[in-house]
């Protein structure tokens, strides 16, 4: 019977490790709805989240955008099917590659930042100060974090869309010969609502993620420099997963069977 | 019946009952008792590692103690709410041994957050006020608008002193304060602390391993040790303590009583 007892240790690791987060997580969210808030700090994080990774998104948005097009011309070139890749181009952008592509992006960039951050303030007592001063270190440092992530996020992946379907747009027009107009057409042609708008709900969803993940795995480290850098890579490895996983069951919700 | 005036007077304002604290397996505060009168400034002294500061951030709910009670102002904080537990922390002033200043913000916005965090204070008022505070530790305006990485070592524990008193606190806990200062700048320091006893009237508990800095800021003297206080006296007792840790640890020693438990 020996060897269970390792599976279960794992396994029990597991589930303290999920009821801690759960715990963070709902103790954030109860403080989001609670003053005092922190406009100046919502406004500095929203800049810092949302408007500096602006170019990062954009450029990955337009590759993205470009490569589609020319991909699926290589396939549907063959079915004489050409029409098909100004909707393919849109609907992959908006439904899935715009809030993935971004959340990705926003994961590397902002989720190590803010763990990093919050993690040398865990190190160096500065979240200690905060409490003696009296005040509450969610409500002064995640709160602001997660508002701004989901907030903003949506607002890339839209700016993402936008540029993604030019890129898309360009490749066919300048190197597939496309009419500029009936390519514009025929994206606009299938392309509904509800596909915008499900993206944009995604990325709330994976912008909470983000920052969630970074201010746990920061305001949980500890041992010095070293347990900054592994808060920072824990956040940008847990935030990932946690996108690419909820990203299945948020389409699986919005388009399943 | 209503209690006799001296009583109040003579109610410890900080008393530990049997602190315990372990981290895992490793046990760093072994029943710890402690009582502190109001007015009073005691030094804790100790060798390094010995859980001093863990003592200080039990007080103050940064960490949860194990076992024992903690009372301020006689009433038991240990068991209270977070919520309700802040009202009380709230009197308390701490100086972080790792000075914890804020890089966010500017050293005049560091010195005045609290007054800023519990009073609805106006962004000019409260730099009047840490500009005061600023000069009480010997630093000019000129480094007000400052990041706290602009600065030397010795200028951050200033800050962090300044912050530390800048709401005027019934109570003050300083954590090394005079440790990476030059003499002079440590005498500074140590006359701000006794000027916070006699004159503001605050309760001061500091920890410190500069035996010239206890004696000038110390009422009374405590040595902690192997999680306990093994010592607590006058500080003008000091030198006649007849306890060897103390002997030892007062005079800086490297053979006696604590070595031998190093070594063993
Ligand atoms: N948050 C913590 N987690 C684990 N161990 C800790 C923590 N804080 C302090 N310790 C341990 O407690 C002991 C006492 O630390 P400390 O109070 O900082 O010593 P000092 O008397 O020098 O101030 C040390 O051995 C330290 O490793
Ligand atoms: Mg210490």
């Amino acid at each position: 019977m020996n060897f269970l007892a390792p599976i279960g240790r794992v396994f029990i690791a597991f589930l303290v490790a999920t009821g801690r987060l759960v715990a963070f997580a709902a103790v954030s969210v109860s403080h989001c709805v609670r003053p005092p808030f922190y406009g100046r700090s919502i406004g500095r994080q929203m800049i810092q989240i949302g408007y500096f990774s602006l170019p990062v998104v954009g450029l990955t948005a337009i590759f993205t955008g470009m490569v589609l097009a020319l991909q699926s011309y290589t396939g549907f070139a063959r079915l004489n099917a050409e029409s098909a890749i100004a909707t393919v181009v849109v609907l992959s952008m908006t439904r899935e590659l715009g809030p993935v592509l971004a959340g990705l992006m926003v994961a590397g960039r902002v989720g190590a930042a803010i763990a990093a951050e919050v993690g040398t303030m865990r190190v160096t007592e500065q979240i200690d100060a905060l409490t003696t001063l009296s005040t509450n270190p969610y409500k002064y440092l995640i709160v602001p974090r997660l508002i701004a992530g989901v907030a903003t996020l949506p607002l890339l992946v839209l700016v993402a869309d936008i540029i993604g379907v030019f890129g898309g747009y360009a490749v066919s027009v300048h190197s597939l010969d496309f009419n500029a107009a009936n390519y514009l057409k025929l994206t606009w042609e299938f392309l509904q609502p509800i596909d915008i708008v499900t993206g944009l709900v995604k990325a709330a969803v994976f912008g909470f993620l983000v920052t969630l993940m970074g201010c746990y795995h920061g305001f949980h480290s500890r041992g010095g420099a070293q347990g900054v850098g592994a808060a920072a890579t824990n956040a940008v490895v847990s935030s990932s997963v946690l996108i690419l996983a909820s990203n299945y069951m948020l389409t699986l919700a919005f388009f399943g069977a | 019946m209503s209690a006799p005036a001296d009583a109040i007077g003579t109610e410890p304002k900080i008393e530990l009952r049997g602190l315990k604290k372990a981290f895992g397996a490793k046990t760093v505060l072994d029943g710890i008792d402690l009582s502190v009168g109001e007015g009073e400034s005691v030094v804790i002294i100790g060798g390094s590692g010995t859980g001093k500061s863990v003592m200080l951030k039990c007080i103050l709910g940064l960490l949860w103690p194990d076992a024992g009670s903690i009372c301020i102002d006689g009433m038991d904080v240990s068991a209270l709410a977070d919520r309700t537990r802040q009202t009380h922390t709230a009197k308390i002033g701490m100086l972080f041994q790792g000075s914890a200043l804020f890089d966010s913000l500017t050293v005049w916005e560091n010195v005045a957050f609290a007054l800023r965090s519990r009073t609805a204070m106006s962004r000019s008022e409260a730099r009047e006020i840490a500009l005061g505070k600023l000069a009480q530790v010997g630093l000019g305006p000129d480094v007000a608008d400052l990041s706290p990485a602009e600065l030397s070592g010795g200028m951050q524990r200033r800050v962090a002193l300044a912050r530390a008193i800048a709401t005027d606190p019934e109570i003050v806990f300083f954590d090394e304060p005079t440790a990476g200062l030059d003499p002079i700048l440590g005498d500074i320091i140590n006359r701000l602390i006794v000027d916070c006893v006699r004159h503001v009237g605050a309760t001061a508990v500091s920890i410190t391993h500069d035996m010239t800095s206890a004696r000038k800021i110390a009422d009374r003297i405590a040595m902690l040790h192997d999680g306990r206080i093994i010592w607590d006296g006058p500080a003008g007792d000091i030198d006649s303590s007849g306890n060897a840790f103390v002997d030892q640890f007062i005079h800086g020693r490297a053979e006696g009583p604590i070595g031998m438990a190093v070594r063993r």
